[in-house]
């Protein structure tokens, strides 16, 4: 029920490289309703100073939610994923997510605690580029609630 | 629109806008995220779950903002921070008009030395807030 707090502390490194490619920047700039062409033009980006098609400030949460998966689907934590609600989000950016990257990321469990039967857990995953330099740090609340009382 | 360092001061805030939001937006968010929860397609499973009906997804209100501050900055590469709290739910019709998301944002702090502005965004669905502690950092040239 909730979530385990036992798995406070725990990191999962089990995450593939996420290889960011320019139509999946494209996809997700037009989802969400964006014409900025720093998104789709190589040239418009290049003239802003970036070396490639900059992803849109949410982009990370691709990454972040995949590699979160491995905490959600943890069977230590417990956790059923169909009582969950996003509760806080937050993106640090190191540096813009260009297209070309290629990203580890890593989960790390900075919190897992019941609260009046609910659960809560804050994850951090952080975003590193081929050479191991920080990228992005995508920081996570979600609440599990808890299940009603009959 | 490109905003620039030496003409923002603190106080200053950012024009509003309205953005729709339909049933055809979330299929489309869902594919490129890849967050495929039912709760925001399926009307069946969202009503029986205790919602409304189909919600948005959080992270697609979040990423409206984020849309919102870059077109203020002029560069989507240049926020540096951005996180929110999810506040309340954002119920899609299931109609063509949808729901209608209107963004807002002031500027609350500048940082000469590092040429940075944080922006606190408001996002309101109807009178609901559906954004809380929303911040945004953001470089400016």
């Amino acid at each position: 029920m909730g979530v385990n707090p036992q798995i406070a502390g725990k990191t999962y490194t089990g995450a593939p490289v996420y290889e960011v490619g320019r139509e999946k920047i494209r996809e997700f700039a037009v989802a969400i309703g964006s014409s900025d062409p720093v998104h789709t033009d190589p040239e418009a980006a290049r003239a802003l100073g970036h070396p490639d098609v900059v992803a849109p400030p949410t982009f990370a949460i691709v990454i972040a939610q995949r590699c979160e998966g491995q905490v959600m689907q943890d069977p230590e934590a417990g956790i059923d994923y169909s009582r969950l609600v996003h509760g806080e989000q937050k993106f640090t950016h190191h540096r813009p997510i260009v297209a070309g990257d290629r990203l580890t990321s890593v989960a790390h469990v900075d919190d897992a605690r019941l609260m009046a039967g609910n659960g809560r857990v804050v994850t951090r995953v952080e975003i590193t580029d081929a050479a191991g330099e920080p990228v992005a740090t995508a920081i996570s609340m979600v609440i599990i609630r808890a299940e009603e009382q009959a | 629109m490109s905003a620039q360092f030496d003409q923002v001061s603190v106080g200053d805030e950012l024009p509003t806008t309205d953005i729709t939001v339909t049933r055809a937006d979330l299929i489309r968010y869902a594919g490129a995220s890849g967050d495929f929860n039912v709760i925001h397609w399926n009307e069946r499973v969202a009503t029986s779950v205790g919602l409304p009906g189909v919600i948005a997804h959080g992270m697609y209100t979040m990423a409206l903002g984020g849309r919102y501050v870059s077109e203020w900055v002029g560069d989507a590469g240049a926020v540096l921070e951005y996180g929110v709290r999810f506040t309340n739910p954002v119920p899609v019709p299931d109609d063509e008009t949808g729901a209608t998301l209107t963004f807002g944002g002031k500027v609350t702090k500048t940082d000469q030395e590092a040429r940075t502005a944080t922006v606190t965004l408001t996002a309101l669905s109807g009178e609901q807030k559906v954004l809380g502690k929303a911040i945004a950092v953001v470089r400016l040239p």
